[in-house]
């Protein structure tokens, strides 16, 4: 494993959560922000002392969980204008962090690029180009993202008639540690996975695999 | 001059009104119709019911030389976040956005984008209240 970093995440929704949950995995430490308090007493079973109810865009949030010292900080909230002024701030009053923020419209990326926030994700943006890219013969896992913060990455499967995997439920599957199904792809629609998702053969299947998780997945699959 | 308000709330109403009464061209922008109820009857402005975060809803104003924006909806965050997008895409004098976060308000101004802090302003007043009372 790489050296350990402290990672702020703000937004503990499916993005925040998951992202979360593989960071601490890895190792890392890790701190989730959440306006809804609610959500934070939920969340509190499993984050423990990782997880804080607050505004993430207001100086006085970030500088309690400790902004100063976080290696990144990443905004994943489904607001735009959060995720924005989130990693401005960020990068206006704490220097140290790098900024990640999600786009969930996509026409907004080239304004956060411009704007103090160092890199971006847009997920719209990452399904569609899956979608439209031909899936190349040969390698049948392609990486489509490295997220730097870890050693993590974004990749897709094409599942044939023999995958081990077809025919099966999620919840009867046993995923390597440090991996899980974000999408599955189905002519052109895009179901988002749960426990009672089942494979179809050419299903394309999108997976965030920690790097030393992913020949076991690649095995599995 | 011609003024575009996002945000028709009682400060964002209040200025469009007394902006129309001594003949200035006013558009008013608000997500919700029913926010238009507090322009004044004599208001003489175009109203648009849409979201000032999408720029199908400003174009048709903004293409046209608009001197100010004002973004001064309840939430901080979208304030700024128009005020640097409508800068970015359009052609625009003076863009000011309301944020009532002081520090946030302060931070932004060091980034070039010009802020008014009704917190400030209310404890600016308030002060000054006691020291002459």
């Amino acid at each position: 494993m790489g050296e350990v970093m402290y990672i702020i995440i703000i937004g503990a929704g499916k993005v925040g959560y998951h992202l979360g949950k593989l960071l601490m995995a890895d190792g890392h430490e890790v701190m989730l922000i959440e306006k809804d308090r609610a959500k934070v007493t939920l969340l509190a079973f499993e984050f423990h002392d990782a997880i804080m109810e607050g505004d993430g865009s207001t100086v006085e949030v970030l500088k309690e969980a400790g902004a100063n010292r976080a290696d990144v900080v990443v905004a994943t909230t489904g607001n735009d204008e959060d995720n924005l002024v989130t990693c401005q701030v960020v990068k206006l009053m704490f220097l140290r962090p790098r900024t990640i923020a999600r786009v969930n419209n996509p026409r907004n990326e080239e304004l956060f690029t411009g704007l103090g926030v160092d890199a971006s994700v847009s997920g719209t943006k990452l399904i569609n180009a899956i979608i439209q890219e031909q899936v190349k013969a040969g390698d049948m896992m392609i990486p489509l993202l490295t997220l730097k913060a870890g050693d993590i990455e974004i990749v897709e499967v094409e599942l044939t008639r023999s995958s081990h995997i077809v025919k099966k439920k999620i919840k009867d599957l046993t995923l390597p540690p440090g991996s899980i199904f974000i999408a599955v792809i189905r002519g052109d629609e895009v179901i988002i996975p749960h426990g009672e998702t089942e494979f179809q053969p050419e299903d394309k299947v999108l997976a965030l695999v920690k790097r030393e998780s992913e020949s076991a997945l690649r095995k599995m699959l | 001059m011609r003024v575009m308000i996002i945000g028709c709330g009682r400060v964002g109403s209040a200025l469009a009104n007394r902006l129309d009464e001594v003949g200035h061209q006013v558009v008013v922008l608000d997500r919700n119709q029913q926010a238009f109820r507090r322009l004044s009857e004599k208001f003489s402005g175009e109203r648009i019911v849409g979201n000032g975060l999408v720029e199908e809803f400003v174009r048709p104003t903004l293409q046209e030389k608009t001197d100010i924006l004002f973004a001064m909806t309840d939430k901080d965050n979208v304030n700024l976040m128009i005020a640097q997008r409508v800068k970015q895409i359009f052609r625009l004098q003076t863009v000011i956005a309301v944020v009532h976060d002081s520090i946030l308000s302060g931070l932004y101004k060091e980034l070039g984008v010009e802020t008014v802090c009704p917190t400030d302003l209310v404890i600016k007043d308030l002060l000054q209240t006691i020291q002459v009372g």
